[in-house]
């Protein structure tokens, strides 16, 4: 079998050699006849007669052996697809916007398909990447700091548990730019480091590009320092320098040694921290300083092949009641929840996946109106090409070869739209992947592979038999004979035509309908989002990370030291003009956070369930008059300096929540005292709740302290400005610099960013679909518009008499109006019926907003009418222009 | 039969050009077609040029093969002979044919039907 094929394909190919082949065989064939006839004695011209009688027809015998040697439906194929160019490059006008159509719908399908392999479809991008796990306390409203684990609770764990290969993990909590990295003489310039437990890149499987990885000995405390580097940062620094390796920079004033340097492939933030550049990787030393932070480190593990989540979940459970927070205090042993080890690829995708599958209907639903409405133009086409095919099909062609015909022309149109579309959708990608900002995992790993060719094939092939088999089966189904007739309004034919392009515009108004619902539910609770008070304002303030050195011998002396610094920063920036208020903090909203145990109302007993504790910022005086959070009581005074009390501001939550367990006076927190832990502390003001951790939910608990009194993990500088927040860029890093010249030029980056950042993935989402609704809107009015056109063309003769029997231009105009609007408001019922039916898919997705709001649902009703209306006004209006004298003259 | 020649079957064309080359051993497509036409004693409608639609398609599946060659008297023409498998597959083609034949012939041998209705109770 397949050797037949393989010899028929060949022959295909060898087309001209085998037919001179034949003929030379035919002529030898002839020749032995006529020798023959010759011996008998007949007259050579006789004889020759005679031999060709007996052969039979020769073009026959050619066509026959051809047929039975060859591939005769490629033949026919491409002699379809010369026809087809042809006839499609005669009529550019419908060509180009056929392909722009099926453009638009099949490259925005791919992107997305594209997207969605990318996030959701394909494992993450490690080997046996299901093995791999992440391991987290169970969820609290206590931010960083309840996720993750102390060092000596990753030693218990890594020992004690059976299931795992090996458990490695990383230190959570570094800040951008925490790396100052000198390069040659120059100003150090700001990097974004993580530490990871030496085992990190073994556990998840990273071979290094260049180099080699950590080892145990780089973890020790006291090791000489190195670093990984990652590849973008490699190309960006150092300009892909490809001897890098074993080269010593400075870094945080250490030689460190540059060990390796990653492979593309591996990018820290595009899984672990979306949103985030990671530059350069560093070994955690567990038993070092670290080992004294408390919480600090999350959990990966790689499972043993074949052990199930729910073995590891026992497992966790039997060794939790072993894991100390710090072995040195006996009493903490025990005192972490049952770790939850959930799939790693779900902790990294599992919140996106139903935003995915919206985006992924959504654009699906775009690709289908793309179809509907080219089935709707090939119909309209296939109208004015019916006496082509009646003559063709009078003149012997097959139902089957007309449908084929036609068939050829829509794979014809969707192969190059499909081509197009992939580039379309190849910029898009680029782009994507560049979209640093964008808080979505892996989307630097975007790019055009297999299965997105794959796919574009499917779709492809998929949308030409859909928009394709329609018009095909409904012309060869025609009536040959009434096509014939030259009666060009044939009646029959014609409304036959017409109800069913009606039907395809209802269709295509349904799913524009459907998806304008969706995009519009997406928008409305974006705004609700945009409309929450954050408990701070984010315009007009910006943020820039100071560089200080506040080393001493004592806590005092060095808390002394950075009081004398932080004022001065302060007061000479604040001197700066445009600057209405600045502050430091150590943390900022919506970034990094963690906390510290839960001080207590002084007096009152602890109970034994306590709620997570605040998350704690690290603060100066005039902090939170930059940032726009208010305060009740009063704010904080360089005078609380290290030797007075010790005051905190917490929020009205936290307030609310410790007025619950004691009596205090109009159960009001300002003034009182509460227990940290041994030594007493002074609430001198309630802020307003500030959104923490994430714009939308609720506040959780908030604690500040004063960074003269307590130590600061760093320092950022908020300033709020009467001016746009560029402006001032430069003249603050220039007063830094004059203060120290070691400050790097650090980004100074609106509050706003922080914002945009953790709202970017609802954008992206919403803007998406927004966009494919916009979209489907375009098709669907351009659909309206093309029946509607049609059937006043179809028409013109009625409305001719019509107008002369006295039909006013008025009348005619409502009539083809209304026509118009009728086919939106059929479209509009079923599209509303199937979004209500439908919108539960997407309640989990919105945001104070019901997936049945009635506002959306009429605004995009009335959207659609007025499309109706507009799309119909054109060929309204040529209709009530028809002359009679010509409508009727014609034809 | 009359004075009307028989059409051919599908497949029987192909049938009578493997018992040919069976027979004859090596031989180009006019002999061939001579050697059909006379055994049938011109009984059977044939273009000779059909021969060629046959030839190509058994030799496709690898049944025949042919070879470029000089005829008796000093044409050039392409020769044709039966393969191993061919001949298996004769073989096979004959004995069926043989057995329709005779299944078919005990069909006509059938008497003409006795003029009995059935029988209504």
């Amino acid at each position: 079998m397949l050797r037949r094929l393989r010899r028929r394909t060949w022959a295909f190919f060898a087309k001209r050699a085998l037919d001179a082949e034949l003929e030379a065989e035919f002529e030898a064939h002839l020749q032995l006849a006529i020798d023959e006839y010759l011996e008998h004695g007949m007259s050579p011209a006789e004889a020759r007669r005679q031999a060709l009688i007996d052969f039979g027809g020769i073009d026959q015998a050619r066509e026959k052996q051809r047929e039975a040697r060859g591939l005769m439906h490629i033949d026919i194929l491409l002699q379809d697809l010369r026809y087809t160019v042809r006839k499609l490059l005669r009529d550019p006008g419908f060509t180009a916007v056929a392909v722009l159509i099926l453009m638009l719908g099949i490259g925005a399908n791919i992107a997305v398909f594209s997207v969605v392999n990318t996030l959701m479809l394909r494992p993450l991008p490690f080997p046996d990447a299901h093995e791999l796990v992440w391991v987290a306390p169970p969820p609290a409203k206590c931010g960083l700091s309840c996720a993750t684990y102390s060092t000596d609770a990753y030693d218990e764990f890594r020992v004690g548990s059976r299931v795992y290969q090996d458990v490695t993990g990383y230190f959570a909590f570094s800040l951008p730019g925490n790396l100052r990295v000198s390069v040659g003489n120059g100003v150090p310039v700001p990097a974004t480091g993580i530490d990871v437990i030496q085992n990190f890149f073994q556990v998840l499987g990273v071979h290094p590009a260049m180099g080699r990885l950590f080892s145990a000995d780089d973890a020790r405390p006291g090791a000489a320092p190195v670093i990984l580097l990652t590849d973008a940062y490699w190309r960006r620094q150092f300009a892909a320098d490809p001897n890098i390796v074993g080269k010593a920079f400075d870094i945080n004033g250490k030689q460190t040694t540059i060990i390796g340097v990653l492979p593309k492939t591996f990018d820290f933030g595009a899984v672990f921290s979306p949103g985030a550049k990671i530059d350069a990787l560093t070994p955690l030393s567990l038993y070092g300083d670290p080992r004294n932070w408390g919480n600090i480190v999350t959990f990966i593990g790689r499972l043993k092949p074949g052990v199930t989540l729910a073995q590891a979940q026992q497992d966790a459970a039997a060794v939790a009641p072993g894991m100390c927070w710090n072995n040195r205090y006996p009493r903490s042993c025990g005192s972490y929840k049952t770790p939850v080890p959930t799939p790693l690829n779900d902790y990294v995708i599992g919140r996106l996946r139903r935003s995915l599958v919206v985006l992924w209907c959504a654009v699906g639903m775009i690709l289908l109106i793309a179809c509907v409405n080219l089935s709707n133009l090939l119909l309209a086409r296939a109208a004015a090409r019916s006496k082509e095919f009646a003559m063709r099909a009078a003149l012997g062609a097959g139902r089957g070869r007309i449908v084929r015909q036609l068939l050829t022309e829509s794979i014809v149109l969707s192969a190059v739209g499909a081509v197009l579309g992939l580039a379309l959708a190849a910029v898009l990608l680029e782009w994507l992947s560049h979209q640093g900002a964008i808080a979505l995992p892996l989307l630097s790993q975007l790019r055009i592979d297999g299965a997105t060719l794959g796919w574009t094939v499917l779709t492809a092939a998929a949308s030409a038999v859909f928009f394709g088999i329609v018009p095909g089966l409904r012309i060869a189904a025609g009536n040959l004979h009434e096509a014939l007739k030259d009666s060009s309004a044939g009646a029959g034919q014609g409304r036959k035509h017409e109800r069913l392009r009606s039907v395809l515009v209802v269709s295509e108004v349904a799913l524009a309908c459907v998806l304008l619902v969706g995009a519009g539910l997406l928008l409305r609770s974006f705004l609700r989002v945009l409309d929450v008070d954050l408990g701070f304002q984010p315009e007009r303030a910006a943020a820039i990370k100071v560089e200080y050195d506040d080393n001493a011998p004592t806590r005092e002396a060095s808390a002394q030291k950075r009081t004398v610094i932080f004022q001065q920063v302060i007061s000479r920036v604040s001197a700066l003009p445009g600057v209405e208020a600045a502050g430091i903090t150590d943390y900022l909203p919506l970034d990094r956070n963690r906390s510290w145990g839960t001080p207590f109302p002084k007096g009152e007993k602890r109970p034994e369930k306590l709620n997570a504790g605040p998350l704690v910022y690290v603060i100066t005086p005039g902090y939170l008059r930059a940032m726009g959070t208010s305060i009740r009581g009063r704010d904080f005074e360089w005078d609380d300096g290290p030797k007075k009390e010790t005051v905190v501001l917490i929020n009205q939550t936290y307030a609310r929540y410790l007025a619950s367990f004691t009596h205090w006076p109009n159960n009001d927190a300002v003034g009182q005292i509460l227990d940290r832990g041994g030594s007493d502390v002074r609430v001198i003001g309630v802020t307003d709740d500030v959104h923490e951790e994430a714009v939308e939910g609720d506040a959780g608990f908030q604690i500040y302290y004063l960074a003269t009194q307590e130590g600061p993990a760093g320092a950022e500088l908020v300033i709020r400005t009467t001016l746009p927040p560029a402006q001032l860029a430069s003249s603050v890093l220039h007063t830094l610099r004059e203060m120290n010249p070691n400050q790097p030029a650090a980004e100074f980056k609106p509050i706003s960013m922080l914002v945009d950042h953790a709202n970017s993935p609802r954008r992206f989402f919403m803007l998406l679909v927004g966009s494919f609704a916009m979209l489907g809107l375009l098709l669907a009015a351009l659909g309206i518009y093309g029946v509607i056109s049609y059937s006043v063309t179809r028409r013109t003769q009625e409305i001719g008499i019509r107008m002369a029997l006295g039909a006013r231009a008025g009348l005619i105009q409502r009539q083809v109006l209304s026509q118009s609007l009728w086919l939106v408001i059929v479209g509009i019922a079923v599209g509303a019926v199937i979004s209500v039916g439908t919108a539960h898919l997407v309640a989990s997705l919105l945001y104070a907003t019901s997936p049945w709001d009635a506002a959306t649902y009429c605004a995009i009703a009335a959207a659609l009418l007025v499309v109706a209306l507009v799309s119909g006004y054109v060929p309204a209006r040529r209709a009530s222009q028809i002359n009679p004298l010509v409508a009727l003259r014609a034809d | 039969m009359g004075d009307e020649r028989l059409d051919l079957l599908q497949g029987t064309l192909d049938l009578m050009v493997l018992q040919t080359l069976m027979a004859m051993g090596a031989q180009h497509g006019y002999g061939i077609a001579r050697r059909i036409e006379q055994v049938s004693g011109n009984q059977v409608l044939l273009n000779q040029g059909t021969i060629y639609a046959s030839l190509v398609r058994l030799e496709q599946r690898g049944w025949i093969r042919s070879k470029w060659g000089v005829s008796g008297n000093n044409r050039k023409a392409r020769f044709y002979s039966i393969t191993n498998t061919g001949k298996r597959q004769l073989a096979e083609d004959a004995h069926y044919w043989q057995r329709l034949t005779t299944v078919m012939e005990r069909m006509f041998a059938m008497g003409p039907a006795a003029d009995e209705e059935p029988g209504e109770a």
